[in-house]
């Protein structure tokens, strides 16, 4: 297999109209500032870098490693985009290679186009940058494993989204849909963490002048800080709590007019089907980001004493 | 040279492959939505669709089952709305245990899940046959007129060109490891998955440094050659009278295929 798709992707037809259009226009906002942003700061050289550097991360895709049984992990990219180009950069990289999967591969619709950039591309951008950022100046240990925690979180903030997506869209039941993917891509987000971190490893080593510290203030300001830290603050608090107490999203979603017509009562549970495991749901949830997180932290020490031993 | 491992592009001549590129990509864009705005259970409508893209399909000389043998891809992902299934209220259809579960397919859950999937297949295969009958910078030129901002899609377009290059690059990494990595019959090669995962990361590092100082060179060739931050393309994308007919016909059967839907 040359091509390996990234899980993520949400095809045509599984979000409403409401719910596409909606993402269509926070993503084409962002954009517009990352263009305004990357037109003032940047000179015509970057354009040309910066598809190139799109490439770069379509064919980083195709990277994989055996992890176990079969599977393999790989690249999704939009922190490590982030991180070495800068945050409005690496928004319009992943963009371009969201819209080329779909336009090429049917990898992701065209209609949901603006959902699949949102979650991918612009998420993961400003989570990986954000948190990269707030580390800048500390040691070469705590700079990869705040990156480790930035590029899994990334990954885990893109499952949500696309989880209340399904959900908005009535396709798929939240307390069903939150704990499958946010569970499988707690994996999926250790091989992007891992991936990640040795690939900027590596990069410090070689060409320590691409992440210069001179060079950061030009790539984004301290403000990002705060974009990344509020959206992941977002991502640790609402998975637990979207499905511990689903009623209140969806009171949130009824106010807002985001249930479609048609479904009156996503939830209402069938009669004779009970539901005895609506807190187990939450515990799962919540167990699955603790095991994430502990899984992170002990690759990160590993990462740390592989980077002592080295040095 | 992998230069046409990505392309979707299939050489032929016809009606669909001489349109405009922009009214192609309007088209496409206006059945995918006027799928996903059809009711649950609209099945004339859902036929009538289809049996659009089966004469789109004749239209374009490339076999009248080309986008749906192609439309495979998108079955994997109807995992995500099994749940639809269970979840809406509705006349039991069938009772079954599921690990600790007991799961109950409603009508109208199967309905809707039912819905769904053609939405997305026939999306799909209308995306499909976008790509099979229009050059991919074409693609990216229509998009250029429909006033998607030109950093964008210059980016693609670089994307696009250098996609090929840099497969390339990754296919001599991935042999270069392959060839590293040898194993004797029934013991692994290589260490455990960190060390997989450090070889796979420094892979990508590498890619990242090859990528970026290739991004130079080909930057001050270009410059050599008379760049001023703008991409010339020799086609004129002219509308023609017959891209106007085919434009306002295809509106006309989308917008019919909304009425039957509906009523």
């Amino acid at each position: 297999m040359l091509y390996v798709p990234v899980l993520l992707h949400i095809p045509d037809g599984f979000l409403n109209v409401v719910v596409s259009v909606i993402f269509w226009i926070a993503t084409i906002v962002t954009l517009g500032f990352a263009i305004s942003k990357t037109n003032k700061s940047l000179g015509e050289k970057q354009i040309p870098l910066m598809g190139i550097m799109a490439a770069f991360i379509f064919a980083a895709q195709m990277i994989n490693f055996p992890v176990a049984g079969g599977t393999s992990g790989h690249l999704l990219g939009g922190a490590l985009a982030a991180i070495v180009l800068g945050p409005w950069a690496g928004m319009l990289v992943m963009t371009a290679v969201i819209a080329v999967q779909a336009l090429l591969f049917q990898d992701g619709g065209l209609l949901v186009m603006g959902a699949n950039i949102f979650n991918m591309g612009l998420v993961t951008a400003a989570i990986g940058y954000g948190l990269y950022r707030s580390v800048m100046g500390q040691s070469k240990t705590v700079k990869l494993g705040a990156v480790a925690f930035a590029a899994w979180l990334s990954v885990m903030a893109g499952a949500l989204l696309t989880a209340l997506q399904l959900w908005l869209s009535g396709t798929s039941q939240l307390q069903i849909v939150i704990p499958a993917m946010m569970g499988v891509h707690a994996l999926i987000g250790v091989g992007e963490a891992l991936i990640t971190v040795f690939a900027l490893a590596f990069i410090m080593q070689t060409r320590p002048d691409l992440l210069g510290e001179g060079s950061e203030s030009a790539k984004g300001s301290r403000n990002w800080i705060w974009v990344g830290g509020i959206v992941a603050l977002l991502v640790v608090l609402i998975s637990p709590f979207a499905s511990g107490d689903p009623d209140g999203l969806e009171r949130v979603a009824e106010d807002l007019g985001f249930i479609g017509t048609g479904l009156d009562a996503p939830y209402s549970i069938i009669p004779d089907y009970t539901i005895p495991f609506l807190g187990e749901t939450a515990l799962s949830t919540i167990l699955a980001g603790v095991v994430g997180i502990i899984v992170v932290a002990v690759i990160m020490i590993l990462i740390g004493r592989g980077m002592k031993a080295k040095s | 040279m992998h230069f046409d491992a990505f392309d979707r592009y299939h050489e032929t001549q016809s009606f669909l492959h001489r349109l405009d590129p922009r009214v192609k990509v309007l088209v496409t864009v206006i059945f995918i939505v006027s799928n996903a705005l059809l009711p649950d259970g609209a099945w004339i409508a859902f036929v009538s669709a289809w049996i659009f893209l089966l004469a789109n399909n004749l239209i374009s000389k490339l076999g009248i089952g080309y986008t749906l043998k192609r439309s495979i891809i998108a079955l994997p992902f109807a995992l995500i709305a099994i749940t639809v299934l269970f979840s809406i209220p509705g006349e039991p259809l069938t009772t079954f245990n599921f690990i600790a579960w007991q799961l109950t397919i409603t009508d109208n859950g199967l309905l809707r899940f039912v819905s769904i999937l053609i939405r997305s297949w026939l999306s799909v295969q209308m995306a499909i046959l976008l790509v099979a009958v229009t050059r991919f910078p074409d693609l990216v030129h229509a998009l250029e007129h429909l006033r998607v901002p030109a950093v964008l899609t210059t980016i693609i377009a670089f994307l696009y060109r250098y996609l090929f290059v840099l497969t390339d690059e990754v296919l001599r990494l991935l042999r270069a490891r392959e060839s590293r990595s040898g194993a004797a019959p029934g013991s692994r090669s290589g260490g455990g998955v960190l060390w997989r995962a450090k070889v796979a990361g420094n892979m990508a590092g590498q890619l990242f440094l090859r990528s970026y100082e290739r991004s130079d060179r080909i930057y001050n060739a270009m410059v050599a050659r008379g760049y001023a931050g703008h991409l010339y393309t020799l086609n004129p994308h002219e509308m023609k009278s017959s891209d106007y007919y085919a434009t306002a016909f295809a509106i006309a059967v989308i917008f019919i295929l909304q009425v039957v839907g509906r009523f």
